[in-house]
């Protein structure tokens, strides 16, 4: 039985790496003795696929994974809400296992399905009106050239396309709000520039889109905390997040002792 | 006492593996912090991947934090990219667990378990922000401890620090935290550190260096003096009875980013006696005590429950030794997870026969990522000369046995540089390996063998301490003849260690107080993570050496005689001093010596001199377990597990008339006992 998974990676497990949820959720599966479907050969593994990666260092509301849970014929369907707890139980402090629902039969893995992402980026060294200009100048920009490296290979793209929206603040009305509470995030009084970026073909990272945006300025330190809020796909050409958040989801505290 | 987190948080956006500073691992404590308590700050002098895995540092970690009275938190040798970033914007060195400044704790106790390691010390000492002399701290200055294998030689870095532990800390870390809290409940007054220092000196198994004085004669050691009465002329190093009291650790860490043993370790004794010669773990670890086979099952159980990992490590320095190892293995799967996989057991420091690769075979699952052997050196005469009996059959059967199995790579370690090597020795080296590929391709085209080649250091408290190391042109010369001759065998590879980096090693492990200004040099010249060759720069050494007028040759190079003072002479791990002279010359003249753990005791002084004895669950050796100690292989044999008074004596009289059983002699076994395969 295929079940996808939502969860949160706040506070410090940020700087572990997408490998590293990897590693996270395997251990917790064995942790909270859930049975998955083992992969087939010389070393079989837990069958476990990913969404897109994280940024190391960047946090989320939105985090997915889907896994094949094992049961048996004549057995009765698991109970998904129990096993939410038990994940939630079984892994480091900073995941929070918000649904565990059932994969839509024939639905693409979460890697192809996935459109765009809504991010919330706290900006260090840039006032409100700067970030305001900054952002009314690129979306006034019909190409968006950036220069980047990847595998090795330097190339200049026009990322303008890739931007869907760009605001300064919180969206009004954004769900997200009510999620965010609780974190440090929103109660930051340095500007937050909110952006959805899609992520077909070569995408654009948060701290390119910050590169872009300030050019002059080096986009490590001018982004101070990246927090990813929603994971968008499309279904007859209406686009909704991968599993609505609950919400009701209840806060814990996300810094370890 | 706040947390530096909010200071160091955005440093983590700008160095490589961030996760190796942020704690949150599974098994890490919630430490709180309070007057009344002591605060522990327990440091490895490396990085996070290396340190973390460390059995050691993980059991005073909880046994501290199961205290009242005590609270440890953990840290790890930042990597340099962060280090420059701590020193740019005034971070001082931290804790993992809470971020707390590593200058607020009452102690900082370091972990040494490697030589290479003692520039990354002062450089952790002086990140904390506190004077890396102990002569100019203060009462407010954290104590700094040494602990581990490289405390039973701490002279070098003397100077350094307030306290050293020896042996095992389980017992003493709690007396130490005694001594501390008093001194704490005093309120530190001026000049109440030596007060402190001068009471912990007191505590069995603490060697305090301020409180002796060193003299030289020249370049020799004249004695080293306890200045007060009360300080002990010799400290004895402290050893657990047994080790079915210390079922530690009880939560291991599980860390949340790759580390370079990511599995469970559960330690299944402790000691070894197959009396290897180069050995200094073995040595000073005497004797051996094996933990119950029930409660290894015990914590195997726990531990894959709280760490959710799927593969074991039973650790030991010879793990195939252990008497109950084929209880611990029956069924070892039934006890993993409630899931439908299998766990990995992994067995290191195996010991070279087929039984044992038959074992590695049975428990490795269908994983098979290669199999390493140290025979250590390449031929018979050598090999008793150091004392590791291992004979080519079993090396062959072993490697057979590896092949027929399925692995198709194998790695066999040897060290160059030996007592009484020649050349012969060192391109025998290349004979053996090209004789196992010839096995191997008998099972696999793919058959490889890589040879890891390491430059020998003497080290403190062995037969070999009074050995001259070879220097860095006949070690370099050595491996060169090594890989050239390798050239022409197929299927051999040979990797070798800096035999520059092995000289550096020789200065720490040998070296006396005079060595400590040499340390300072070699840091403030920017010599840290010496063991990472990017790191390592031999001229720092030289130059070093050269300010302070020391001789490399005196230092390394030089065969020392029976009588000199040697820098570690006033600590003890419990072996006699003629003891391991004896064992030196039993050495030179190639006589093995068996394993005393099955066979009569010779009195090296440890168990007759600290009143403990070896806990062997089993009077009867595994079934191969006497491999190369001249006893019966196939099927073990009952021997008596007894102290024989001043077998030493009996040893010199057959050193004396060269009569002493040669290994392979076969020793007579009481009775046979049925060893189960």
């Amino acid at each position: 039985m295929r079940v996808r998974v939502r969860h949160t990676k706040l506070g410090k497990i940020r700087f572990t790496s997408h490998r590293d949820t990897a590693r996270h959720w395997e251990r917790a599966v064995r942790k909270a003795e859930v049975p998955l479907v083992y992969s087939a050969g010389f070393t079989p593994r837990p069958r476990m696929s990913f969404g897109l990666a994280l940024p190391t260092g960047g946090e989320s509301l939105a985090e997915y994974l889907d896994m094949e849970l094992a049961v048996a014929a004549d057995a009765a369907p698991p109970d998904l809400a129990q096993l939410c707890a038990r994940f939630g139980a079984a892994l480091p402090v900073g995941y929070e296992v918000s649904l565990v629902v059932p994969c839509e039969p024939g639905s693409p893995s979460l890697q192809e399905d996935v459109v765009a992402c809504t991010w919330q980026l706290v900006l260090e060294g840039v006032s409100h009106a700067e970030a305001e200009a900054a952002v009314a100048a690129t979306l006034a920009r019909p190409t968006l050239l950036v220069e980047r490296e990847r595998k090795g290979q330097r190339s200049t793209d026009d990322v303008r396309a890739a931007i869907e929206e760009l605001s300064i603040g919180v969206a009004a009305g954004d769900p997200a709000t009510d999620v965010l509470s609780g974190t440090s995030v929103l109660d930051d009084p340095r500007p937050h520039l909110c952006a959805v970026l899609a992520t077909n073909g070569r995408g654009l990272r948060p701290t390119e889109l910050v590169a872009a945006l300030f050019p002059a300025l080096d986009p490590v330190d001018t982004t101070a905390r990246v927090l990813r809020t929603h994971q968008w796909i499309e279904r007859d050409g209406v686009r909704r997040e991968i599993i609505p958040a609950h919400p009701f989801a209840a806060r814990t505290p996300v810094e370890c002792a | 006492m706040t947390s530096l987190w909010a200071r160091i948080e955005p440093l983590l956006a700008r160095v490589q593996k961030p996760a190796r500073y942020i704690g949150c691992e599974d098994g890490a404590a919630t430490p709180r912090h309070a007057p009344g308590k002591v605060s522990w700050l327990l440091a490895y002098p490396d990085t996070y991947e290396i340190g973390l895995p460390n059995q050691g540092l993980q059991i005073l970690y909880e046994i501290l934090n199961e205290r009242d009275d005590a609270v440890a938190e953990r840290t790890y040798a930042p990597w340099s990219d962060l280090e420059t970033l701590l020193r740019q914007r005034g971070v001082p060195l931290f804790s993992v667990d809470t971020h707390r400044a590593a200058g607020e704790f009452d102690l900082l106790a370091f972990n040494l378990s490697a030589e290479l390691v003692y520039t990354n010390v002062l450089n952790m000492i002086d990140l904390a922000g506190v004077p890396v002399r102990s002569a100019q701290r203060e009462p407010h200055h954290p104590l700094v401890v040494l602990g581990g294998h490289c405390a039973f030689n701490p002279e070098p870095l003397a100077d350094f620090v307030d306290l050293v532990v020896l042996g095992e800390g389980e017992e003493v870390i709690g007396d130490i935290t005694e001594v501390v809290r008093e001194w704490k409940a005093g309120g530190r007054t001026p000049a109440s550190r030596e007060g402190v220092l001068r009471a912990l000196a007191q505590v069995p198994g603490v060697y305090v260096p301020s409180m002796y004085d060193v003299e030289y004669d020249g370049p020799a050691l004249r004695a080293v003096t306890p200045r007060y009465p009360e300080v002990p002329a010799m400290v004895h190093k402290r050893t657990v009875a047994d080790l079915a009291d210390w079922p530690y650790p009880k939560h291991p860490l599980a860390p949340l980013t790759e580390v370079v043993h990511d599995r469970l370790a559960v330690e299944v004794f402790r000691g070894c006696t197959r009396g290897c010669r180069f050995c200094q773990a073995g040595m000073i670890t005497r004797p051996v005590r094996e933990r119950p086979a029930e409660q290894v099952r015990t914590m195997i159980a726990n531990g894959l429950r709280n760490t959710g990992q799927d593969e074991v490590s039973l650790t030991s320095l010879s793990t195939a030794d252990f008497s109950g190892i084929e209880q611990v293995l029956q069924g070892i799967n039934p006890i993993g997870c409630g899931t439908n996989e299998t766990v990995t057991l992994s067995l290191p420091s195996l010991r070279v026969d087929a039984f044992t690769v038959g074992l590695a075979g049975t428990v490795a699952g269908g994983r098979r990522s290669g199999l390493t052997f140290a025979p250590e050196a390449g031929s018979w005469r050598l090999r008793q000369v150091i004392n590791k009996l291992i004979t080519e059959e079993d090396l062959y059967g072993a490697v057979e046995s590896g092949f027929s199995q399925g692995w198709h790579r194998m790695k066999l370690y040897f060290l160059t540089g030996l007592p009484t090597e020649d050349d012969a020795d060192t391109r025998g080296i290349v004979d053996l390996a090209r004789n196992c590929v010839q096995i191997g391709r008998r099972h696999t085209n793919r058959a490889s063998v890589t040879v890891s080649l390491g430059g020998f250091v003497p080290k403190p408290h062995t037969p070999f301490q009074w050995f001259g190391q070879n220097t860095t042109n006949e070690l370099r010369r050595k491996v060169q003849m090594v890989r050239d001759t390798a050239q022409r065998a197929k299927g051999v590879n040979v990797k070798w260690h800096d035999p520059a980096a092995t000289l550096a090693e020789g200065i720490a492990a040998r070296g006396d107080r005079r060595i400590g200004a040499v340390m300072e040099r070699v840091w403030r010249a920017g010599g840290v993570f010496q063991e990472w060759s990017e790191f390592f720069r031999m001229a720092r050494w030289d130059d070093a050496m050269a300010a302070e007028g020391l001789s490399i040759e005196w230092y390394v190079n030089r065969h020392r005689d029976e009588h000199e003072v040697l820098p570690w002479d006033h600590l003890s791990a419990g072996l006699h001093k003629d003891f391991l002279w004896m064992d030196w010359q039993a050495a030179l003249a190639e006589h093995g010596l068996e394993d005393c753990r099955w066979t009569p005791c010779y009195d090296c002084g440890v168990c007759t001199g600290y009143g403990i004895e070896h806990v062997v669950a089993s009077p009867v050796p595994p079934a191969g377990g006497s491999q190369g100690t001249g006893q019966d292989l196939a099927r073990g044999g009952e021997v008596p597990v007894a102290l024989l008074p001043r077998r030493r004596e009996l040893l010199a009289d057959t050193l004396s008339t060269a009569d002493l059983p040669t290994i392979g002699a076969p020793v007579t076994a009481a009775e046979p006992a049925e060893v189960s395969s």
